[in-house]
């Protein structure tokens, strides 16, 4: 424990630009994967294209896109940008097939029954379809935001600096806890950052968490209503 | 674009393949010792993740922990998990040896979840009236298991397995930082020479070798899929909105693991 004792601060720091790091690719993979993901639902081949594309380029191994990237998008080779366009990347293969399955997963009586109380197709899409997507979207981007966090370590070896530094310099130094200090930081990001998207799953959509709750308060509420068959 | 011609130009070059090289050429060789790394892992990770996972795919008891851990290991950093290892194997061994028995080990734990969950999905996905029907016709639990279940769900096994191999050769690539060989080398041997075509080529290198690799599970996924299943499952695709992806779309693509 000494050496993370007395190296607190660097952790810390480490930790602050691990965050600054995974937090553009997360929300801009899930504001990407959205409009992709209606798209897969309005047309077979749209779908069966962005299927195979999000696959193809999760298929692509990390290291060899992070050194790619920077002639694909005219950056520096040890850019920043490179390491967040490449997860921003990952995050939108993986986030816009569960986009696609969570609008998907929309009842379709549902949205007849909105279309047919007047909703136009774009109200009915803000009002009705994503509300009524949010848990499989936020399944999903649990799932991106913990690897995202996972994989913002390998982006040390293109210089970036963020909790992977711990890793390299552990290994240099020999010091294994530091080593173990890095990856204990990056779990714990991985877990703050997941509590932090299902408080706001639960913010958002109240009406998801109390389902259980509300479900056996209806059944002892089940007081027979009087029927006033006189009046 | 000219770094890309010169890095294709780099792969072509027939003098990069000659043998007798030395590190990190020729490329062939690297080619056959990041397939071989794959060839070593996948076997101890499935013997260890297959039985596990038919077990609770069968019994239905432990999924909690299947879900659970499939989704702490991918909050592990692979770039930690690697350091840690070659560094604990290095207490005991010399410095190669304890890059590659130090990668082995981690590329093993990185490779198991998703056996697992292909193996427990794949399971989990066969009709429990097919399986009431095997226990009805007399079958013991063993040959619901082999018989009726695994064939079954063999696709999902092998989604399972092809997402594992695409970890492994993602990883292999990183792993040659401390000392592994394979095509990640050339990599390396480019950022240490600061010659970016070689970092390109090597980089081209590795994903044409993940994209082929995973070609080829795609097919194997197709050939091991039971027959009367795919074609009632081309029916269902008619209707688009039928088409929501329970347990296959978690391990039926590679796209649930990280790198």
């Amino acid at each position: 424990m000494s050496w993370t004792l007395s190296n607190l601060d660097l952790i810390l720091e480490l930790s602050v630009e691990h965050v600054r790091l995974a937090l553009l690719p997360i929300v801009l993979s899930f504001v990407l994967s959205i409009p992709l993901g209606w798209l897969a639902n309005r047309n077979r081949t749209l779908r069966a294209v962005i299927i195979t594309s999000g696959s193809l380029l999760y298929t692509i191994p990390s290291l060899p896109l992070f050194v790619i990237l920077p002639i694909v998008i005219g950056t520096r080779v040890l850019d920043d940008t490179n390491l967040i366009v490449a997860l921003t990347i990952y995050g939108v293969a993986v986030m816009m097939r569960s986009a696609a399955d969570a609008l998907s997963s929309v009842d379709e009586a549902t949205i007849d029954a909105a279309s047919a109380m007047g909703f136009s197709t774009f109200a009915r899409f803000w009002r009705v379809e994503l509300p009524l997507a949010g848990p499989v979207l936020l399944a999903g981007i649990r799932v991106v935001s913990v690897s995202t966090i996972a994989l913002v370590s390998v982006g040390v070896i293109i210089g970036s600096s963020n909790l992977g530094y711990l890793f390299q310099n552990g290994k240099q130094r020999g010091i294994l806890e530091e080593v173990g200090a890095g990856i204990v930081a990056s779990l714990l990001l991985a877990l703050l950052f997941d509590v932090i998207i299902v408080l706001i799953g639960r913010v958002l959509m109240p009406w998801n968490r109390s389902e259980d709750r509300s479900r056996s308060r209806a059944r002892s509420n089940m007081i027979p209503i009087k029927q006033d068959v006189g009046a | 674009m000219n770094f890309v011609l010169e890095a294709l130009a780099y792969i072509l070059d027939p003098a990069n393949w000659a043998p007798g090289l030395r590190s990190p050429l020729p490329i062939g060789d690297r080619i056959a010792e990041h397939l071989f790394y794959t060839a070593v892992t996948i076997p101890i990770a499935a013997i260890i993740a297959l039985p596990l996972g038919f077990y609770i795919g069968h019994t239905g008891r432990g999924r909690q922990f299947v879900i659970g851990f499939t989704g702490a290991m991918r909050a592990l950093p692979t770039l930690g998990l690697l350091y840690f290892l070659t560094m604990i194997v290095g207490y005991q061994l010399d410095l190669l040896q304890s890059a590659f028995v130090g990668s082995i080990i981690a590329l093993v734990i990185l490779a198991i979840p998703s056996i697992l969950a292909g193996a427990y999905s794949g399971l989990e996905s066969v009709d429990r009236q097919t399986i009431d029907a095997a226990r009805a016709n007399g079958m013991t639990e063993m040959q619901i298991l082999v018989q009726v279940e695994i064939p079954l769900a063999l696709p999902l096994i092998v989604g399972g397995i092809r997402s594992a191999v695409l970890q492994v050769i993602a990883t292999a690539t990183i792993a040659s930082f401390l000392g592994l060989g394979g095509l990640g080398r050339i990599i390396t041997a480019g950022i240490a020479l600061n010659d970016f075509t070689v970092i390109l080529a090597g980089a081209f290198l590795v994903t044409v070798l993940a994209l082929v690799v995973d070609g080829v599970f795609a097919l194997l996924q197709r050939l091991t899929a039971t027959r009367g299943l795919a074609t009632r499952r081309r029916d269902d695709r008619k209707n688009l909105r039928t088409l929501s992806s329970g347990p296959a779309a978690a391990v039926g693509s590679p796209t649930t693991q990280g790198k």
